[in-house]
């Protein structure tokens, strides 16, 4: 199931004028705030009428300005999460999340009550009010609300923006639950790299109203002429990796394409498969093995490309196995390597520097 | 109690609430439909119907009923069709009474409920489409839901409005009693007459205690409505 979207619409400044495509998983909209995001998932899920353009789902029209076909919002079948939950403060948490239950075709299949309310770790306040409710708790029944009406896909719209650190971390484990569990495809508008990192198969980086770059999450998240959208802080490739072996010492072995990784403890038995974020600030390039480093983490691989900067530094594309590196570096240490496409380097990772939230489930 | 009233302050007392009641009633659902529209919806001539809607609260009651009685007279145009059609008569009948009382009453329900539609955030509604209700699913479980307070505020003050109705109903139906002489206008009766003052008092004191009795129920109501409103 895919969905298809190629829209105009005008906003104030600019005009919103897009196209892509989403395939199952999880396709992330990526784009600073203003950028047209929500235009774009209000638009697909119904409450606004794009002035131009087409949208369809596995080949369903939802909405074409030419042939004047404009299907209503409750016609559309489509779970919308929004950012601040709008869950119905006069309904219990059960007929909160049922409430789509009745409205939803004779034939179509999806989890049940119990099912969900498991899921999300929701069973125990399931007579609750909205009103009693944590923010991150909300969130959840919102996700179990938007699920429940058996969608034919989700719509997220960023449903973390509104929450702190630490909810957000209790939440992304339901959330990749909820991706592997159901199969849903899903729409996942953001500004936080690391969700879309760690979320995404997909990645649609939206600015100023144009789609600047499409593609699989780890090409699009390694492609150094992203870094700038991505911020520098915030730029790194992600890698897809399975767990090889569990030391005694509290650290874990990973198997990815160009060698391993040491991190620290993780969660996953040996062998489930798995992904790592890696910054591109933590990776040093060396143009020899290094000898007599603290750094466990040595990956042979070769210069890709090397892009400048507007400062002094410039980030370093690496080719390590199959999957690409970046790496952050000064402009004069890129000089004394002599660092030119083709050349053989060593990216060094501090075993540290990956935190827990940058592996994640796959 | 009938005891303690005479016959004739009785048939006015029950004539009154009965009267009332309708009144509510009937303006009640169309209170609601209108008060959506204001508050919801974009038309052509939005303001001339909130102006119209509120007539019967600026204009003096008297050419309220006056205007009433052209409409709805038996030989106006609107009340010859109503006894043609339906046989039912207006003028100088309860009906006609209650007529009067809904049309006062309804500026004060439309705008009490008008207010309770607009606190209510549209953003719940359109997350209710999502999830595929229809626009009437939504009214029937989000929007009326979250508006009953102001509904029970809005009836509640129109009951009140349709008791103390005096001039419209006056004009339009007279003072028949038994059939069109309400609690104000029996008050108003038994003081033009001597030795009156006795049951004048004794409807005075009824009115004051419905009038209390049916601020007591809307608040208990809506504070009931509330907290469902509001979890907890």
């Amino acid at each position: 199931m895919s969905l298809q979207v190629e829209i105009t619409h005008p906003l104030p400044g600019f005009e919103l004028n897009v196209g892509f495509e989403a395939p199952g998983g999880v396709t992330a909209l990526f784009g600073q705030s203003g950028a047209g995001k929500t235009t774009v998932i209000n638009a697909v899920a119904g409450l606004l009428r794009p002035q131009a353009g087409c949208i369809a789902l596995a080949g369903e029209v939802l909405y074409d300005a030419q042939k004047r076909v404009n299907l209503p919002v409750h016609r559309r079948r489509l779970g919308y999460v929004f950012q601040d939950g709008r869950l119905f403060p006069h309904l219990s948490v059960r007929r909160n999340l049922t409430y789509g239950q009745r409205f939803a075709p004779q034939g179509a299949t999806g989890p049940g009550l119990d099912e969900v309310a498991d899921l999300l770790g929701l069973s125990t306040m399931l007579d609750r009010r909205p009103g009693a409710l944590s923010g991150g708790e909300k969130q959840r029944v919102a996700f179990g609300r938007a699920l429940l009406a058996r969608p034919r896909m989700l719509l997220m719209d960023e449903p973390l923006a509104a929450l702190d650190a630490a909810r957000k971390d209790e939440i992304l484990p339901y959330l990749e639950r909820l991706r592997d569990q159901t199969g849903l495809p899903i729409l996942y508008v953001s500004h936080s790299v690391a969700e879309v990192a760690r979320l995404a198969t997909t990645v649609v980086v939206l600015e100023a109203g144009r789609v600047v770059r499409a593609g699989p999450a780890e090409q699009v998240l390694s492609d150094p002429a992203m870094v700038r959208q991505f911020g520098l802080r915030e730029a790194g490739a992600v890698l897809p990796a399975e767990i090889a072996r569990h030391h005694a010492d509290g650290l874990t072995e990973l198997a990815i394409s160009g060698g391993r990784l040491f991190l620290p403890q993780m969660d996953q038995p040996e062998g489930a498969r798995t992904r790592v974020r890696i910054l591109a600030h933590d990776v040093i390039v060396a143009d020899r093995a290094p000898e007599g480093l603290s750094a466990l983490n040595v990956l042979p691989g070769a210069v890709l490309s090397l892009r400048e900067g507007q400062g002094p530094g410039m980030i370093v594309q690496i080719q390590c196995g199959t999957d690409r590196l970046l790496a952050r570096i000064t402009r004069r240490s890129a000089e004394a390597l002599r660092l030119a496409p083709g050349r053989s380097v060593y990216a060094v990772i501090k075993t540290v520097s990956i935190a827990r939230t940058d592996v994640a489930a796959r | 109690m009938t005891g303690w009233l005479g016959p004739e302050e009785w048939q006015a007392v029950a004539l009154s609430l009965r009267v009332s009641l309708w009144a509510v009633g009937l303006s009640l659902p169309l209170s609601i439909l209108a008060a959506y529209a204001l508050a919801r919806w974009d038309f052509r001539g939005k303001q001339l119907l909130n102006g119209v809607i509120h007539l019967p609260l600026i204009l003096p009651p008297v050419v309220t009923g006056y205007l009433l009685l052209l409409g709805f007279g038996r030989r106006g145009p609107l009340g010859g069709v109503l006894e043609e059609v339906f046989g039912l008569v207006l003028a100088f009948r309860w009906t006609g009474a209650a007529l009067a009382a809904a049309l006062m009453a309804f500026p004060l329900t439309v705008r009490a409920i008008r207010l309770a539609i607009e606190a209510v955030d549209p953003k719940l509604e359109q997350a209710a489409a999502t999830l595929g209700a229809s626009r009437a699913w939504v009214f029937l479980t989000v929007t009326l839901p979250l508006i009953l307070p102001g509904v029970i505020a809005g009836a509640i003050l129109g009951f009140a409005k349709a008791m103390g109705e005096f001039g419209a109903t006056i004009t339009f139906v007279s003072n028949i009693p038994g059939q069109t002489q309400t609690l104000p206008l029996a008050i108003y009766t038994f003081l033009q007459v001597p030795g009156g003052d006795g049951a004048a008092l004794r409807l005075v004191a009824v009115s004051v205690v419905v009038a209390m009795a049916a601020l007591t129920v809307s608040e208990v109501l809506a504070r009931r409505a509330a907290q469902r409103v509001a979890g907890g």
